[in-house]
């Protein structure tokens, strides 16, 4: 921050006048109200979803109240203190991710997990927000656009943890950690040339990744998607009982705590990733639209936040978080209603579920800091 | 941007950022239209489809099958009741695996060969979403292991079913037969709406006989299930109608005192009350355990009772066709009296055998083998009957004729089925000459005509004819159809108006004198088992040459002898002034009637005597 802005007059007249409350505690109003009611409405769904069961809500109320505190501190952390720390926060999340291919524990024929003494956490979770982080201060102290080997070394920023995580294996979380770097590469103006190259090479190696990269439970998950009567009460299952679910729910719904489906156990992974669909059978399209505009006024504000951020490394994250947040919404609800191969990606801050909660409040955190920190240098 | 440019141009970076953040909105709002018009098209264009297929998931038509009647007998003693039995049951469409599944429950509870092989049997008949029936009779330790293990199991129920059992299987083996998982062809009889939900019928006897007054009327249920097939609610029913509780006229006491008179004896005892026709007793004997029928048989149970050569499976109460012997004798003489053919008075002379007019062969009274010689110089019918004096009955048929005692005999009920309320009834033979005619091609021989008078030969009864026609004797006439059933759902049933056999009342008297002198005088066949009694009765023994019943048996030579041996036959009735109970006895190779068959008769009467003496 240079002294050319802070002796601004108009700076000036902003910084004698008292601080509000929320200018004070680093908070954006409107981001937190949206939040707010999402939340609400998010535990609301889970007591249905969850079979009736207070213990659900609760639980994920706590989760709430954690991810809130967390959002504030992150609000409070200084950018410049999120410029410092970044590379060296990315490193350790880099060797966590190599400590959970040895060391770590899982379920389901995925190794996820570290477990320390007393809890247990995803170190991919965390590396959700050290991607955008890492490539955010690398790129932003380049001359952008970026040259060519600023990208590739942004590629290799990419590419290491998120071909760490696919090893765990976990495709959902590898898709959302790839993508929250590459939507700051595509922000930074990153060349058009790159784009076009990268998705013809995409699609070229679509064949030898299908051959020799994915597991033959992502296969199925992608043949059962193309048709989910091949295996009707295998794989097609979730994905046929969770478009009957939906489809039933019509325009109006049959009502809270009502649905069939998800009450009468047809609906798997109805309270985590599958929620949207308990959510759209008992409150119907009426239900889908509300929540699509909450999630919509979240993006916007995200954006407005992005634009008017100061310096490229705020603008880039900002940018990236809120897209990353989008991508979640894209893909869990493109694949309950049968758009998108079944990926473990939740319904963001609806599905059931601790780390995710409390790393896209963290997120939000860091968006908020960057909103509050534009408005304590005036316009 | 083909120009280097070597410093930062925050004015160029941000326009940049926005022209991209710009595009980037462009297309999340692009995207997230795509999500809405997906659930628009979810939602509204094939809500339809989904609330259909919404419905079809959760909501069930069930069957509630009907509650079997009971049987009692007519004391009120339950003999076949229905008790919950726990099934294991697969619900095919909702198995992921069957294999993997068959496995999972090999693991938990014995799961036989047999059981795997009926299974799918059972599976291939079955109704979409049906629960075939894997294991049934389930321990309380089998429940529990499956109850923990459900979750691992999905598509697998368990559920109690109400099954057959009956509390007394050998005694009433016969008489009331058995139900048994409905065959294939079975399937293809019955109302098929009616046996929805219904896994048992029955297959012989009285719950064959009164399948339709015991099965009741089926019931619905709309139920709503969840994934795992488990119902959760019941939206809509319509009760299912219990089928009617049946008591018959078997009297359990009555019964067991015949079954155990037997002593495993292969043989039969029918008992009667000659004022109604309600059969009291009907025991063929060896019995089986009918219990084991119910849920289908093991084949080792099922060879072991069908190669035993005692064949425990066939009722001889109405399917043991048996020369009567003497047993007819009574009949006979009052044919004799009513066709004007020989008076009381009428006397013979007895050297111990008979010989037909010109010819040469002797025709034996049994005493010429016993003491060397005949019954006396003068015989009369009083004697004929008591003695059972084979000589007089070679004159009396010789004289009437074959065709006149077939003519005299029909309306007691030889010769034909009695129509009693159950299956398999044999008719037995009573021959004549068309009879002869049209079954063997062949003309009758008067010597033929004397072998039947003496109840062999062409002759044959079944235990429960020998009954009915004791029956018609003890009332002086009254021919009431033999019946079971005594009382639905406690509504007595009417036995019907009897028909009349028409003797004059001497003759009758004459006979009935005869029979009771059987058991009370001293030169009676039966005098031994009549002594000390203090009820009179009236009887006739019956003791009859064969080479063994009518059936297609395998003798080894050892046992020939034995099976060679004579049936041992007995009827009699009781008090002898208003009778109440009227017997026939067989047992087959047993010896003399008066000796094996007549203490048997005499106790199947004394326990119906106690217990109505008891009851008055």
């Amino acid at each position: 921050m240079s002294d050319y802005v802070r002796q601004m007059p108009e700076a000036s007249a902003d910084l004698a006048r008292n601080p509000s409350f929320s200018e004070r505690f680093h908070i954006d109003l409107p981001l937190l109200g949206l939040l707010l009611v999402l939340t609400t409405l998010g535990l609301v769904v889970l007591y249905s979803a969850s079979g009736q069961k207070m213990g659900a809500v609760i639980r994920q109320g706590r989760y709430f109240i954690l991810a809130y505190v967390v959002m504030l501190v992150a609000a409070q952390v200084s950018l410049q203190r999120y410029q410092r720390w970044t590379p060296w926060a990315y490193l350790a999340g880099v060797g966590l991710l190599l400590a959970v291919i040895f060391f770590g524990t899982g379920a389901k024929g995925a190794q996820r997990w570290l477990a320390l003494p007393g809890f247990r956490f995803q170190p991919s979770e965390i590396m959700k927000l050290m991607v955008p982080l890492a490539l955010a201060w690398y790129l932003s102290s380049r001359v952008l656009p970026p040259k060519f080997q600023y990208v590739v070394i942004s590629l290799v920023l990419i590419g290491l943890p998120s071909a760490l995580v696919i090893l765990q294996p976990d495709l959902g979380t590898a898709l959302l950690l790839a993508s929250s770097g590459l939507f700051v590469l595509f922000m930074s103006g990153i060349g058009w040339r790159y784009i076009v190259g990268s998705i013809a090479l995409a699609i070229a190696s679509a064949w030898p990744a299908w051959v020799y990269m994915l597991h033959d439970y992502q296969k199925q998950r992608i043949l059962t998607l193309l048709n989910p009567e091949r295996d009707k009460l295998g794989a097609g299952w979730n994905i046929i009982q969770s478009k009957t679910a939906i489809g039933s729910g019509g325009w109006s719904g049959k009502g809270w705590l009502n649905g069939t489906q998800s009450q009468l156990d047809f609906l798997p992974e109805s309270h985590t990733d599958f929620i949207i669909a308990v959510l759209a059978e008992e409150f119907g399209l009426r239900g889908v639209l509300v929540l699509l505009s909450l999630y919509l006024l979240i993006l916007l504000r995200g954006f407005w936040i992005s634009l008017n951020a100061q310096d490229s490394f705020s603008r880039l994250l900002a940018s990236s978080l809120t897209l990353t947040f989008f991508v979640y919404v894209f893909v869990n609800m493109g694949m309950v209603s049968g758009l998108l191969p079944v990926v473990g990606v939740p319904l963001p801050l609806v599905s059931a579920g601790g780390t995710s909660i409390v790393t896209l409040m963290a997120g939000f955190g860091i968006l908020m800091a960057i909103s509050t920190e534009k408005r304590l240098v005036g316009q | 941007m083909s120009k280097y440019i070597a410093l930062k141009d925050p004015y160029l970076e941000s326009r940049i950022f926005s022209a991209r953040t710009v595009l980037v909105m462009l297309m999340v709002l692009a995207l997230l239209g795509v999500l809405l018009l997906r659930y628009f098209n979810l939602q509204v264009s094939q809500f339809e489809t989904y609330r259909t297929e919404s419905d079809r998931n959760r909501v069930q038509l069930q069957p509630l099958p009907p509650k079997r009647g009971l049987i009692y007998d007519r004391n009120g003693v339950l003999l076949a009741e229905n008790r919950p039995s726990y099934v294991l049951s697969l619900v095919l469409e909702r198995v992921p695996e069957l294999g993997s599944t068959l496995d999972k429950l090999a693991e938990l509870l014995p799961v036989s060969a047999n059981d795997i092989e009926k299974f799918e049997q059972r599976a291939k008949r079955r109704r979409p979403y049906d629960a075939v029936p894997l294991r049934f009779r389930l321990s309380e330790e089998e429940r529990a292991q499956l109850a923990v293990n459900r979750f691992q199991l999905p598509g697998v129920v368990v559920d109690a079913q109400l099954v057959r059992h009956y509390e007394h299987g050998s005694l009433f083996s016969h008489a009331l037969g058995y139900v048994g998982r409905i065959s294939e062809e079975e399937q293809a009889l019955i109302d098929e709406v009616n046996y929805r939900g219904t896994n048992h019928i029955g297959k012989i006897g009285l719950e064959k006989h009164y399948e339709d007054l015991l099965h009741g009327q089926v019931g619905y249920q709309n139920v709503e299930t969840n994934a795992l097939g488990r119902v959760l609610r019941v939206l809509e029913r319509t009760p299912p109608e219990p089928g009617a509780n049946l008591t018959l006229s078997l009297d359990i006491r009555v019964q067991q005192a015949a079954y155990e008179a037997l002593d495993g004896r292969r043989g039969a005892v029918v008992a009667m009350d000659p004022y109604s026709g309600g059969v009291l007793a009907m025991v063929s004997t060896p019995g089986f355990d009918t219990n084991l029928f119910v849920n289908g048989v093991s084949s080792a149970d099922y060879s072991a009772l069908r190669d035993s050569r005692d064949l425990p499976l066939f009722n001889r109460a109405i399917q043991g066709q048996y020369p009567p012997g003497s047993t007819v004798k009574p009949i006979f003489g009052l044919a004799g009296l009513e066709a004007g053919t020989v008076t009381a008075e009428t006397a013979i002379k007895d050297p111990g055998w008979y010989v037909l007019p010109g010819e040469e062969r002797r025709f034996r009274d049994w005493t010429l083998r016993v003491r060397g010689t005949g019954h006396g110089d003068a015989v009369n019918l009083h004697q004929a009957i008591e003695e059972s004096c084979d000589t007089y009955f070679y004159d009396l048929a010789y004289r009437m004729g074959i065709d006149a005692l077939h003519d005299f005999s029909a309306p007691f009920g030889l010769g034909e089925v009695t129509g009693i309320d159950t299956t398999h009834e044999r008719a037995g033979i009573l021959p004549s000459r068309s009879w002869k005619r049209r079954a063997r091609g062949q003309v009758w021989f008067p010597g033929e005509t004397l072998n039947v008078g003496i109840g062999q030969g062409h002759l044959l009864a079944t235990p429960l004819q020998l009954a009915l026609a004791t029956s018609i004797l003890a009332t002086r006439g009254l021919h009431y159809q033999p019946r079971l059933l005594y009382k639905i759902d406690d509504k007595p049933v009417d036995p019907g108006a009897p028909t009349l056999v028409e003797a004059d009342d001497a003759n009758w008297a004459t006979v009935h004198d005869a029979m009771r002198a059987v058991f009370h005088d001293v030169r009676g066949s039966a005098f031994a088992t009549g002594r000390g009694s203090s009820i009179i009765m009236a009887g006739k023994s019956g003791t009859a040459q064969v080479v063994g019943i009518a059936q297609d048996e395998e003798y080894n030579e050892e046992e020939v002898y034995e099976r060679h041996r004579d049936h041992g036959l007995f009827i009699a009735f009781a008090p002898y002034e208003d009778p109440e109970i009227a017997v026939a006895v067989a047992v087959e190779n047993g010896g003399g009637g008066s000796k094996v068959a007549a203490p048997i008769a005499r106790r199947v009467m004394d326990a119906y005597l106690a217990d109505t003496a008891e009851r008055s």
